[in-house]
């Protein structure tokens, strides 16, 4: 018999696109459906506490939007055409029953179409629970980490109220432990794509990343290790490809063909801000002490810089891409925002100066959950691509 | 009432009541106070008008610019257009809020203000940031211009409906820890509550003659239109007004014009004088269009339609709801002002308040204006709309438009789309009727 390694990392990314597509989220509903008192609660992209609905006893689940196999029906007629996709997607799923297992949503505070939806939300789904997780612009402890702090209690409050149970601190902390445990698995990923990134394809670290929003994070962290052990098992062939880092994708998501175009145009993504939730924190949550203190803390002090996040410091501005630029040795940033979107479109012009001032190539283009047309985009980066090499030759 | 009618050129002046006449004396005094300010030692806080701390600002004697009332300004004076293709010209998104990159645009053509004279560069940001994500960016922009300090003052969300004592906390200390002590840096003026006392008390006086000239649009017929001439009224205590005796004036002196109309059973002032029968009452949600803002306002008034109630004049306070300055809980009343925005409110709170305003006010119906470029007002309307049509019964309808873009400005659809709506409201009214 072949001494071939428990999984293959065909078969970890074959499970991972088969709860991808599944958009009435099978999974999840079998976990809660093999246990009485279960709860599932949904959140929108970009950031949500996990570690609180873990410590509740439910599972955090992923609302990504619909994607580009979603057929959008209803959702469309509840936002004007200049709004960008993924609320209506979000509405299509409530609408359309795909969620009326989840007891609760939570809508981190992203932008204003995201703050909206809450509302829409409380007043469409009125049974469901609906929490807005307001993230703090302060950075002082004091300041903003007190409000968060209370932010985080206000949460742990309206998740007892769905279970019936108070969520004590020892709770939490083994929740943050497991999840801790999480993000190191996906620091390492990353660290791995950055070293190796034809063995570890952009499209496929995204899936195993998405697989993650619809399972238990302990079924996740397998998931991650055996990936990890999978792929050290074998060997791409390595092309001469040009290193990028993407930003943009912070909240509505490519759909996937796009981040296999960008592969396919001759880039290597060796960085991005795919489902920031993973690794929102740079490092480990501590452990000791008072719970929500150590994660307001880490959210203050040591998260990702993003769009929609305020820097209070005039001279970090977008350093965060230069540094990343440098880190992970790219040649290039490729700006791909969310059509409509005011954070990304916004801060854009404000990142685009800083690498300019550093030096760094970047191109810019936009997109939507459910574009189609990737024969511009893979040409654009292609050339971009080629043009680094040249330059980078020169 | 004196009624000022311009000289006989081409396009006709627009007539304006005395109170108009008098506020825009106010505005053109402080936009030449704006443009003097380095000369007589002034420094100058560039900040938002939801959430302005006009007051706060007082005491520090700074003046106060609002980025907002520079874009309308342009957007009346046509000037936007133009300013906003500059900043597109520049790598701005032409997706996103007109407000911002009209501004950058100004910034980029000299920095000229509405009165033909260069604003002075900010000596502080103070970024009030209440119920809209453009304004964290939009100053982030400007900080890279001006290289002057931004302050953050964080507003939380209304997202539960009402406020907690974990947000007036959270705000009084930014006002305590952060905000004062770099103001008085800045300014080099030391804080003195019981200036600020002082301040709050005059508003909240403007704040009680506002609030009455607002609703004195239940009557019938209204004397005022409380959306077109409505952006006059909330001019003074929106803008860099409030705390002031002016403001005191202006709103007193507003109240006993409108006093008079209600005695001679007169309905609002529009720009061709007084308004004909008043055949529709309505309430309009969202902001205006401030490019073709009087062609807007005409194709309401020709119809006989006047607007009773709007959330726009509520964007800088909901005070008809009992929101009042108070002297005597200084910063936690600046901060209850701001949690209480309009935008700031959660969707429920505003489709409760947009029910109330039609049966308070008796109106025929609800109309929004969405703004293509603002999130922060049009991410969900249509479903507030559908929402507030249940709830009244009223008809309900649903228009495009831009603030300060006129490329999103299409006279012939708006027209269309009023004009059926009116005859919705007509139909409504004789099934009624008929129903009797
Ligand atoms: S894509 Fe951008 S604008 Fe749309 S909801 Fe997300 S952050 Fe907001
Ligand atoms: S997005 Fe809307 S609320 Fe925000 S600054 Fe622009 S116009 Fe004002």
């Amino acid at each position: 018999m072949l001494d071939r390694p428990h999984h293959t990392t065909a078969d970890i990314i074959a499970r991972c696109e088969a709860l991808f597509s599944d958009l009435s989220f099978t999974a999840a509903r079998e976990w809660k459906a093999a246990e009485p008192g279960r709860i599932v609660v949904g959140f929108l992209p970009y950031y949500a506490p996990r570690e609180l609905v873990h410590a509740a006893g439910g599972l955090p689940l992923g609302i990504f939007g619909g994607g580009d196999q979603l057929e959008v029906i209803h959702g469309d007629a509840y936002y004007q055409s200049y709004i960008c996709r993924i609320p209506r997607s979000t509405i299509e799923l409530g609408v359309s029953g795909r969620l009326d297992f989840v007891d609760g949503m939570m809508f981190p505070s992203i932008c204003d179409v995201i703050r909206n939806l809450s509302g829409m939300w409380k007043l469409m789904f009125p049974s469901k629970g609906a929490r807005y997780i307001d993230l703090p612009h302060n950075f002082d402890d004091d300041l903003g980490g007190e409000f968060y702090v209370s932010e985080l209690r206000e949460t742990c409050e309206w998740l007892s109220s769905l279970t019936g149970k108070p969520i004590t601190s020892d709770a939490i902390r083994a929740s943050i432990a497991v999840f801790n445990d999480n993000r190191r698995l996906v620091r390492a990923l990353y660290q791995l794509r950055a070293d190796e990134p034809w063995n570890v394809p952009s499209s496929e670290l995204y899936l195993l990343l998405r697989a993650g929003m619809v399972i238990p994070v302990e079924e996740h962290n397998q998931m991650l290790t055996n990936y990890l052990a999978a792929v050290r098992l074998q060997q791409r062939p390595i092309k001469d490809n040009s290193r990028v880092v993407i930003c943009g994708m912070f909240c509505e998501q490519p759909p996937l063909n796009l981040i296999k175009s960008i592969e396919l145009s001759g880039c290597y993504i060796v960085d991005d801000d795919f489902i920031l939730v993973t690794r929102w924190e740079n490092s480990d949550v501590a452990l000791d002490g008072d719970p929500l203190r150590n994660l307001a803390r880490a959210d203050l002090h040591d998260s990702k810089s993003t769009p929609p996040k305020y820097e209070p410091d005039e001279a970090k501005k977008g350093l965060y891409l230069v540094d990343s630029v440098r880190k992970n040795r790219a040649e290039g940033v490729i700006f791909a925002m969310t059509s409509f979107c005011d954070p990304g479109l916004l801060e854009r012009p404000m990142l685009q100066a800083v690498l300019k001032s550093h030096g760094i190539p970047q191109i810019a283009f936009k997109y939507a959950e459910n574009s189609g047309q990737m024969q511009p985009i893979r040409e654009q980066a292609g050339t971009f691509a080629d043009s680094i090499k040249l330059w980078s030759g020169a | 009432m004196t009624v000022i009618v311009g000289p006989k050129t081409k396009p006709p002046e627009a007539i304006k009541d005395a109170s108009m006449a008098r506020q825009k004396q106010m505005v053109n005094a402080h936009y030449d106070r704006l443009a003097s300010a380095k000369e007589r030692g002034e420094k100058v806080a560039a900040t938002f008008v939801p959430g302005n701390l006009n007051e706060l600002l007082m005491c520090f004697d700074m003046v106060n610019n609002l980025p907002e009332v520079n874009a309308i300004q342009n957007g009346l004076r046509r000037q936007s257009g133009g300013y906003v293709m500059e900043a597109e010209k520049l790598g701005h998104s032409e997706d996103v809020c007109t407000y911002v990159k009209s501004d950058i645009g100004m910034m980029a053509k000299g920095n000229i203000g509405p009165n033909g004279k260069p604003l002075p560069d900010p000596d502080v940001l103070l970024l009030s940031y209440t119920g809209c994500f453009t304004f964290m960016k939009w100053f982030e922009l400007l900080r890279r211009q001006y290289k002057c300090e931004t302050i953050m003052f964080q507003t939380p969300y209304l997202a539960d409906g009402r406020i907690t004592t974990d947000m007036i906390s959270y705000m009084v200390k930014q006002l305590r820890q952060d905000v004062i002590p770099k103001l008085e840096r800045i300014s080099g003026v030391k804080f003195d509550i019981d200036r600020l006392r002082e301040y709050l008390r005059k508003s909240a006086k403007a704040e009680d003659d506002h609030v009455w000239v607002l609703q004195s649009a239940k009557h019938k017929p209204s004397p005022i239109d409380a959306y077109f001439g409505g952006i006059y009224y909330i001019g003074p205590i929106f803008g860099a007004f409030r705390g002031t005796d002016d403001a005191i004036e202006y709103y007193k002196f507003l109240r006993a014009e409108v006093e008079q109309r209600i005695a001679q059973g007169k309905g609002p002032v529009t720009p061709d004088g007084n308004m004909g029968q008043e055949r529709y009452r309505l309430v309009v949600e969202g902001p205006p269009n401030y490019t073709n803002f009087r062609q807007f306002w005409k194709m309401f008034y020709d119809e006989g339609a006047v607007v009773v109630a709007s959330s726009y004049t509520k964007v800088g306070g909901t005070y008809d709801y009992g929101f009042r300055h108070d002297p005597d809980r200084p910063l936690e009343s600046l901060a209850e002002y701001c949690l209480n925005v309009y935008t700031n409110r959660n969707l429920p709170m505003r489709v409760d308040m947009l029910e109330n305003y039609i049966n308070e006010y008796q109106a025929d119906g609800l109309l929004i204006n969405s703004i293509k470029s603002c999130n922060s007002f049009s991410a969900g309307q249509l479903l507030m709309m559908r929402e507030v049509e249940k709830r009244t019964g009223k008809p309900a309808a649903f228009i495009e438009t831009d603030l300060v873009d006129p490329r999103y400005f299409s006279a012939a659809n708006v027209k269309n789309r009023l004009e059926s709506y009116f005859q919705m409201i007509e139909q409504k009214r004789a099934g009624f009727r008929g129903a009797a």
